[in-house]
């Protein structure tokens, strides 16, 4: 299949990177110095886009590529994506769920934690050479805490069956109400936000969704609650969380997602009851491979006109 | 002349070091007379004490209290309490039972999430304002699927277990004795253990059998990938040889709220990423206090009413 020209949109993964250029003609976008000089080599060979949450495929990349027949997206998000166009123009589209779900609730859980015995602040408290003065203060018990999942999808659903080994009562929002489950169903989120201890983001980042942690939210936590957002950073007014925290209306917050990443809040940098991820949540060894190899069997799968594994569109 | 109301509240005394104090002595004070000094005359007719925090008591403590019957810890481990002369004298012994067991399990649970998954080393690297200039940051390791060994299958150690599963890990351990009721394999040995093992779980008692329990073999069984956590005592962890191990990077990483000799921590582990600290904080909750405090009165009662003591202490 090296005559078939594919797109990578970013440096996601080495790994990936080499499976393509094994199979594909691949083509970087990040080596071009600009935009005009990429359209101008490449606007009529390139067959399939290889996008991340970084670089996805929007409206002015697809209508540029008139062969476009697929999207394979290395994340299981599909915010970067114009579904629509995709649509409308019948490109396909993959993602990759499930092989990350297991990884990413467990950040969400390792945030929780970190945040309610302050394990990262006490790492520090001992390197900095604090511990002969004096102890570190008592921190909260975890185990029994209510937590709130805001979208009980599959990374929803993984967080809530982790934190009950752990004793949480476990309570959701979500667009439907899942009876198949036993947890407390909420309709709206601020109800969610009044009746839970930590609040965890789960949902995918929809139009509905975008600020759906908004000030009232914040407020409805409140300053002995706890935020963790593992979704996307537009899940939150991010200006909004930062005053929060700072003024200590806000108990805590553990995110692993900005709204404007690699820019993370400053402010942020000296609060003891934050813990900051650079979006890690699916970083492990084996689940970016077992990502990439779910993108290449996508790939592979729709040049040879079999069916695609995990398709959206 | 008038009669003095007798007072039929039992004698406890509260057994502990000047740094150390019981805070509970307010709900104390409404069933129990308390008094703390060894040198007191009431030494020679008090049944039982409350040993507060690692006060050590002793061959000589006891050969000032002829009556006692019970030392009440508040602690789960008792390795500043000689048990064997307390066995001898006929002296029961009780732990603080379940009060902490879901804390420490807990934060055992976060150390470990924490060193596979990077999360201390990230924040750092956040929080230095490194993400925009380095774009990378290094993977971690999967938890899911993981083997996980635990030393000491204890209610600790139980509760450890419990939330591991969740995560999709094998939960395999030691203990003392093969326990019946467990669903977990059981290994005769740690070394065994470790080789059957890519994360060990140190949570037992200290005693003189399971000092440097963790020593340069089980590291080496366990593997240049493997973790080890430790949340019972220091002195569980030959720690000169863990430290080697993890400076020549022969061993995965660690996750330590225990030290042989603290407060001091061995300094080259502060320049490591693949290990995580804590100032032996694993049971610090008020709410482990509050149940500690619970558990206390309760066996104090139980004893002065000849009825079963709620947390004997039982070598796992």
């Amino acid at each position: 299949m090296d005559s078939i020209t594919v797109l990578m949109t970013s440096p996601m993964s080495d790994y990936l990177e080499n499976q393509l250029k094994d199979r594909f003609n691949l083509v970087k976008l990040w080596t071009y110095s600009s935009k005009t000089d990429f359209f101008k080599h490449n606007s009529h060979s390139i067959r399939a886009i290889v996008g991340n949450t970084k670089i996805g495929a929007d409206a002015e990349l697809i209508d540029s590529l008139p062969e476009l027949e697929i999207v394979s997206s290395y994340s299981v998000g599909l915010d970067k994506i114009d579904l629509r166009k995709c649509q409308e123009k019948g490109i396909r589209v993959t993602n990759t769920p499930d092989v990350l779900t297991d990884d990413v609730a467990d950040v969400a859980m390792g945030l929780m934690l970190a945040v309610v015995r302050r394990v990262c602040e006490c790492d520090r408290f001992v390197r900095r050479g604090l511990w002969p003065k004096g102890d570190f203060r008592l921190t909260n018990k975890f185990s029994g805490m209510q937590v709130g999942i805001v979208g009980l999808g599959r990374i929803g659903s993984a967080i809530a069956k982790r934190a009950e080994a752990f004793g949480c009562p476990i309570s959701y929002y979500s667009r439907s109400e899942k009876p198949e489950t036993n947890y407390k169903y909420f309709s709206n989120i601020i109800d969610l936000a009044v009746n839970c201890q930590i609040l965890v983001v789960a949902c995918a980042l929809t139009e509905e969704t975008h600020h759906i942690v908004n000030r009232e939210v914040i407020d409805a936590l409140g300053p002995e609650g706890i935020l963790i957002n593992i979704g996307r950073g537009s899940h939150i007014d991010e200006p909004e969380l930062v005053s929060a925290l700072l003024e200590g209306r806000l108990g805590g917050a553990g995110l692993d997602v900005f709204e404007n990443e690699p820019e993370v809040p400053e402010q942020l940098f000296g609060l003891e009851n934050v813990v900051l991820m650079p979006h890690v949540g699916s970083d492990t060894v084996e689940t970016t491979d077992a990502m990439a190899d779910l993108v290449i069997k996508n790939l592979e799968a729709h040049f040879l006109k079999k069916p695609l594994l995990t398709p959206v569109v | 002349m008038a009669t003095e109301v007798e007072d039929h509240r039992p004698l406890v005394l509260v057994h502990h070091l000047a740094s150390f104090k019981l805070p509970l002595q307010d709900r104390l004070i409404t069933h129990f007379r308390l008094f703390d000094s060894l040198a007191s005359p009431e030494a020679s007719s008090v049944l039982a004490l409350i040993c507060v925090g690692p006060t050590p008591v002793t061959v000589d403590t006891l050969d000032h209290l002829p009556s006692l019957r019970l030392v009440v810890g508040s602690s789960a481990g008792l390795d500043h309490v000689d048990l064997v002369e307390c066995r001898r004298r006929g002296i029961a012994v009780t732990n603080s039972g379940d009060a902490y067991s879901e804390n420490v399990a807990d934060y055992a649970v976060a150390l470990l999430l924490d060193v596979l998954r990077r999360l201390s080393a990230a924040d750092r690297f956040v929080r230095s304002g490194l993400w925009p200039q380095q774009g990378e940051y290094p993977l971690g390791c999967k938890l899911g699927g993981k083997r996980v060994g635990i030393v000491g299958l204890g209610s600790i150690g139980y509760e450890v277990a419990k939330r591991l599963v969740a995560f999709g890990c094998t939960v395999a351990y030691n203990s003392r004795n093969k326990k019946p009721s467990a669903l977990y394999p059981y290994y005769a040995n740690v070394h065994d253990l470790a080789v059957n093992s890519d994360v060990l779980i140190v949570c037992c008692a200290l005693t003189n059998e399971t000092h440097h329990i963790i020593n340069k073999d089980v590291l080496t069984a366990l593997g240049r990938e493997g973790v080890i956590i430790n949340v019972g005592r220091g002195a569980l962890v030959d720690e000169k040889e863990l430290v080697q191990f993890l400076v020549q990077g022969e061993i995965g990483g660690a996750g330590l709220d225990v030290f042989e000799n603290e407060p001091n921590v061995p300094k080259e582990l502060f320049a490591l990423d693949n290990v995580v600290l804590s100032p032996h904080l694993a049971v610090s909750t008020p709410e482990s206090f509050e149940a500690l405090n619970e558990v206390i009165i309760a066996n104090l009662k139980a004893f002065f009413s000849n009825k079963p003591l709620l947390s004997p202490f039982q070598q796992e």
